[in-house]
């Protein structure tokens, strides 16, 4: 792999740039390898770079339906936070975030990662205290967030309206390292790296059937044929449930779809990243100048990639009265993504009944921010078989036990 | 956009209009069930990616509860029926064979 850097572009230059590489490669399948990776989005790509980096397990194949990158990985709103309630998720999620940081030189691509500064609004009294409670929570877990006034709020974003009418900002939870990445960058920068690494990475290759022998993963049916593995990790968000029922067991999902929005581009005015969950709309201004806004999730199985019409116009109609100035802004594009919900808005990390079958899954609204962490423990329990610290709580068996990590109450609904 | 006849009021009714309420005919367990079959009716969900049955309730209508055929897939409505049924009628399970043959059946 030729290494980015400016040196590369000037030597490059005086060749008329016909010089660079592919970032990665386009093999056919091998008969076999030691895993195979179901699913070449931001989790899976990072799982497997993480097989290769942490543990040197390199004869690893990222099967992908579609191209890389092209599920959720490229639909979402790019937010990077880490201001959970709960351990479990504070602890992934902000292992994520630290390793956003330096994501850029560790993958020798840059993904502008952006710690521009995340701010969650509250806009109720009942918001207001379950916010204070998050960041005394963070506070503890080691995460760095505040509280902060009114009026701090409107030094940070000078274009919102802070005096209602309907919603009033009381105050806001701050995550100054908080941010955004650019999304499809993520992808890239990983399966380059994977691809570095000697890991095949086979586009448009869809996955038909799982097989097993004596309750072990054997390999997979796909479209391009048969191809065997030691161990098997399912990593395909909002289509989780069907590669499951393949491999023989049922996961606590429901699939919805949830949709996003850019404007056309404006002057930079707004760099930081706003939350508001009462109102059910985020905003953040990409580097082009889009406003890019997401809302909440459609409220039916739905496996379209759209969603529903006036979810954009619930979401809009709340930021409009937050942020005046945007009244008169075009929405330039709108898109839809599905994501799989589990029911306590908790990803699953696990071991599956199925013997060397792994799966990661349902990270529902907020799986961009988690890739690196979810990767990381992802990979962690793939080479050893057993969870890590990271990935130990989010079995799937928590259900069973009732030992929920409730984020649908802590979260509230964009997450 | 979505439209779902309610079976009560036979009002054409636009989404918004509509609450969606999730999975129908899960069968409710309680106190003295064993853990696995709470935890599936808890959580396990069907989730298909094809033709489902959903609750809907016709909350700026008539206010009731009332079950539809749907499929995820093409967002096409096959039907809707009455929430008291506690399986699909034969009519509307014959109506979704014929649109989908690969269709493997209510269960």
């Amino acid at each position: 792999m030729k290494r980015y850097s400016v040196f590369a572009i000037a030597k490059q230059a005086l060749n008329y740039h016909l010089g660079w590489e592919r970032a990665w490669a386009a093999p056919a399948p091998k008969k076999h390898y030691d895993v195979i990776i179901v699913g070449a989005g931001g989790h899976g790509l990072a799982t497997a770079y993480y097989l290769g980096k942490n543990f040197g397990i390199t004869n690893v194949a990222i099967i992908e339906k579609g191209w890389l990158g092209g599920g959720n990985t490229g639909r979402n709103t790019t937010i990077i936070r880490s201001n959970y309630l709960q351990d479990p998720s504070a602890a992934i999620y902000e292992k994520a975030r630290s390793l956003y940081e330096t994501m850029s030189q560790d993958l020798n691509y840059n993904v502008m990662f952006s710690p521009r500064g995340l701010l969650m609004l509250g806009q109720t009294h009942h918001e207001v205290r379950g916010y204070l409670r998050t960041v005394h929570a963070n506070n503890m877990q080691g995460v760095a967030t505040e509280w902060i006034s009114p009026q701090r709020v409107k030094e940070l974003v000078p274009i919102i309206n802070i005096d209602g009418p309907r919603y009033p900002i009381l105050g806001a939870l701050y995550q100054a390292r908080g941010g955004t990445a650019r999304h499809d960058a993520v992808a890239w920068g990983y399966a380059r790296a994977c691809s570095d690494m000697g890991m095949d990475i086979i586009q448009q290759c869809e996955v038909k059937g799982v097989t097993s022998e004596a309750g072990v993963v054997t390999g997979v049916e796909t479209t391009k044929g048969f191809i065997g593995c030691k161990k098997l990790g399912v990593v395909v968000a909002g289509h989780s449930g069907q590669v499951a029922e393949m491999a023989g067991f049922r996961l606590p999902i429901e699939a919805v779809a949830l949709q996003a929005m850019v404007s056309e581009p404006i002057k930079p005015c707004m760099d930081v990243v706003v939350m508001a969950n009462t109102v059910h709309g985020y905003m953040s201004q990409s580097d082009k100048g889009e406003m890019v806004i997401g809302g909440g999730t459609d409220g039916f199985n739905n496996f379209t990639q759209r969603g529903s019409f006036h979810h954009i116009e619930e979401t809009l109609r709340a930021l409009i009265e937050t942020f005046p100035m945007i009244s008169r802004l075009k929405m330039l594009r709108q898109w839809g993504g599905i994501v799989d919900m589990t029911g306590d808005r908790s990803p699953i990390i696990s071991k599956t009944p199925l013997g060397n079958c792994f799966i990661n899954c349902g990270w529902g609204t907020g799986g961009f921010k988690a890739i690196p962490g979810s990767g990381w423990a992802m990979a962690e329990l793939m080479a050893k078989g057993e969870p890590g610290a990271l990935a130990e709580a989010f079995n799937m068996w928590r259900f069973k036990e009732g030992q929920f990590i409730d984020e649908s109450v802590a979260a509230g609904v964009a997450h | 956009m979505l439209i779902l006849e309610c079976p009560y009021c036979g009002v054409k009714a636009e989404e918004t209009e509509l609450t969606p309420g999730y999975e129908a005919h899960l069968k409710r367990f309680g106190p003295g069930s064993s853990d696995t079959e709470f935890e599936d009716y808890m959580f396990a969900r069907k989730n298909p990616k094809g033709v489902h049955f959903e609750r809907w309730r016709h909350v700026y209508g008539c206010g009731k509860w009332f079950l539809a055929a749907r499929d995820t897939n093409t967002l096409e409505v096959f039907g809707t029926y009455p929430a008291q049924s506690s399986a699909p009628p034969a009519d509307l399970q014959d109506k979704i064979k014929a649109k989908r043959p690969d269709w493997k059946g209510y269960k």
